[in-house]
């Protein structure tokens, strides 16, 4: 993580800890040193944050944030970075989540950790599979074999009573959340393990994508052929990044079922639940790291400012389904203006607006 | 077999249903090459306008020309608003950009026609005929009979008229089309107001079977296999490939999915879409190759 993790974190953090970094720097203090700082200032922030904020805004909404940020990670391996459409996400948390329930259920004292790990696996291996005739087929012809995904796990988890131990609803409960012996069943426990889980595949995404892996993974996505020219395997890159993208999801899964809900149920994670993540990258930025964190903020954040907005302008409670679809067409408009205006998303614009602010000096006269 | 040709003729009807979605789509590719996942969105726009005339007491032709307008109108504020600042963006962006727009037409459409069932009554008798061996309504041969006029349409614009051959061109080459004088926009606006009244026949036809309500706007996933399997560019193959889709996907409940527990349904129809990816990506009856790796 270095100095560009304060402008994502949070805007607020980013302020305190780019005072730390951009005015220092032309006084040519080591970069080194100023990041680490940086860093040392925002990992601080982020894991004292249960002590500064109330439990709704931590389980309501740091806990989802988390999660939804990490599925749009990987989502965003397959189509920001790899070019390949998907429209399964929801498809690849919903396998993850029951296989680490599964996991938790049958194999007894499990360490909770090792079964998200395994949901993730599983869930790659499936995204793996419904990736397979990207080696035939391309772009949004994808769509087909992702929205077969997507249907299919719905009614396979609805329709074998195995998956979630034959409870009657096909709902599942999530089990006792602790690791290592500290329990983490508070909403500061909760957002202690989604960090815990979501820090580490974060730098690791980062890392992936600057190395030799993204960078085919982009070759492919700029132009195939031209990629396969200059010795990239095309067909190897993009399985990976199904691969990957798909371990992501699961892992996603995991936290939204077990940090967040509680509970999850296979129609809870449907083809609605994909588009939001879809809408998470689009929104965010496609082809980066941090713009999941922004477009998983905006997702959760925007309905309850709309909401607190109209029943501050009318004066009472707003109907929600007039809300409802306020919120739809602004998305929609939302999604249609940042393709148009800026397909790297708000994250590239955030980074903007931030480079802006702290370059700004008065004008001497 | 009586009662495989019941589920087989049930099925088949329910295929002309979907192709009559699955044509808007088949006008908006061929013309620019966009996969619009809005097409259902507008079905559901169109419908929820018509009914909306109807129950403020309009007439229904006048109710119909109406809507037809609203979607004409729909259609070029399209091509202005979403169309015309990515032309050059890359086909996913564009795609994207649909899903965008089908997120924005639900929207409005709720908003500003509600969120109630409507029913829709075309005085057309859904009950089954009596005399024949296989149950089949008059509704059920109005629809035929509707998606056949409509695909006849669709195809003789294509091929004779002056926009048709414009917009096959466009769809080959647009580079090229603008290289020897054809107006892009005006083209692209004349296939998305085509689809725009396609969508108001389909929302008509699947309003009165269902009722006009939020569901109308997923027909637009069932129209998806339809189309990988008749072709994206044919006007034909969607005819077949809805035929298809319906049948197989009640055979396969009926035979298949009461061994595993039902509702096959949802799913069986993209398994096959990916089979014939597969083994055949153009489709069918396409006549382009679908860009293969």
């Amino acid at each position: 993580m270095s100095s560009e993790t304060a402008v994502w974190t949070s805007p607020s953090e980013g302020e305190s800890a780019g005072a730390h970094t951009r005015a220092p720097v032309r006084k040519s203090v080591p970069l080194a040193v100023v990041r680490g700082a940086a860093f040392v200032v925002v990992a601080a922030l982020l894991v004292s944050l249960p002590l500064l904020v109330t439990d709704y805004v931590l389980s309501a909404i740091l806990v989802p944030v988390l999660a939804l940020a990490l599925a749009g990670i990987g989502q965003n391996l397959i189509t920001g970075y790899a070019g390949q459409l998907s429209v399964g996400s929801a498809a690849f948390m919903s396998v993850g989540a029951f296989a680490t329930y599964d996991a938790s259920l049958h194999v007894r004292g499990l360490p909770l950790l090792v079964s998200f790990a395994f949901g993730g696996l599983v869930a790659g291996l499936v995204g793996l599979f419904f990736g397979l005739p990207s080696l035939r087929i391309r772009g949004f012809y994808l769509v087909v074999s992702t929205l077969a995904a997507q249907f299919f796990v719905v009614w396979l988890f609805t329709k074998v009573g195995w998956f979630s131990d034959y409870s009657a609803s096909g709902v599942i409960t999530a089990p006792k959340l602790a690791v290592a012996g500290f329990d983490l069943s508070s909403p500061g426990g909760h957002y202690w393990l989604s960090l815990l889980v979501v820090a580490p595949l974060t730098v690791l995404g980062r890392n992936l994508v600057r190395g030799r892996l993204g960078r085919s993974w982009m070759a492919v996505r700029d132009m195939e052929i031209a990629a396969a020219v200059v010795g990239v395997r095309t067909g190897r890159a993009k399985l990976l990044a199904f691969g990957i993208g798909s371990f992501y999801c699961g892992v996603a899964g995991a936290l939204w079922a077990f940090a967040y809900l509680g509970t999850v149920e296979p129609h809870g994670l449907d083809l609605d639940r994909s588009f939001q993540v879809l809408f998470i990258v689009i929104l965010g930025g496609l082809g980066s790291i941090a713009g999941p964190f922004v477009g998983a903020a905006f997702v959760i954040l925007f309905p309850v400012a709309l909401d607190q907005l109209g029943s501050a302008l009318v004066g009472g409670s707003v109907d929600p389904g007039l809300l409802q679809n306020v919120e739809k067409i602004i998305f929609g408009a939302l999604v249609i203006l940042l393709l148009i205006k800026q397909p790297a998303g708000m994250a590239r614009l955030l980074h903007i607006a931030w480079i802006r602010i702290s370059r700004w000096r008065p004008r001497q006269a | 077999m009586a009662f495989f040709f019941e589920v087989l003729i049930g099925g088949l009807l329910a295929g002309v249903m979907y192709t009559m979605v699955a044509l808007g789509f088949v006008l908006i590719y061929k013309a620019s090459g966009v996969f619009n996942f809005a097409q259902g969105s507008m079905v559901l726009f169109a419908a929820l306008t018509l009914v909306t005339l109807l129950e403020h007491g309009l007439a229904f032709p006048w109710a119909l020309g109406a809507s037809a307008i609203v979607m004409l109108v729909v259609a070029v504020a399209i091509e202005r608003v979403v169309l015309r600042p990515l032309v050059h963006a890359p086909p996913m962006a564009l795609f994207l950009a649909t899903l965008g727009l089908a997120f924005v037409l639900e929207g409005l459409a709720q908003l500003v026609y509600g969120t109630q069932v409507h029913g829709l009554e075309l005085g057309i008798s859904d009950a089954p005929i009596r005399g024949l061996p296989v149950e089949i309504s008059k509704f059920d041969l109005f629809a035929a009979g509707v998606a056949a006029a409509l695909v006849a349409a669709i195809g003789i614009l294509f091929q004779t008229t002056r926009a048709g051959v414009g917009l096959r061109a466009v769809a080959d080459d647009p580079l090229a089309a603008v290289a020897v004088g054809l107006d892009l926009s005006r083209l692209w606006a004349i296939a998305w107001g085509g689809a725009g009244l396609v969508a108001l026949v389909a929302g008509l036809l699947w309003g009165a079977r269902v009722g006009v309500q939020f569901s109308l706007s997923l027909v637009v996933l069932k129209a998806l296999p339809v189309l990988i399997i008749g072709g994206f560019s044919s006007i034909g193959g969607v005819i077949a490939g809805g035929l298809i889709v319906g049948a197989s996907e009640k055979l396969a409940e009926v035979y298949v999915g009461s061994h595993m527990g039902g509702g096959i349904e949802s799913w069986f129809p993209y398994v096959l879409a990916v089979g014939f990816l597969l083994a055949r990506p153009t489709g069918l009856f396409g006549e382009r190759l679908v860009e293969r790796v």
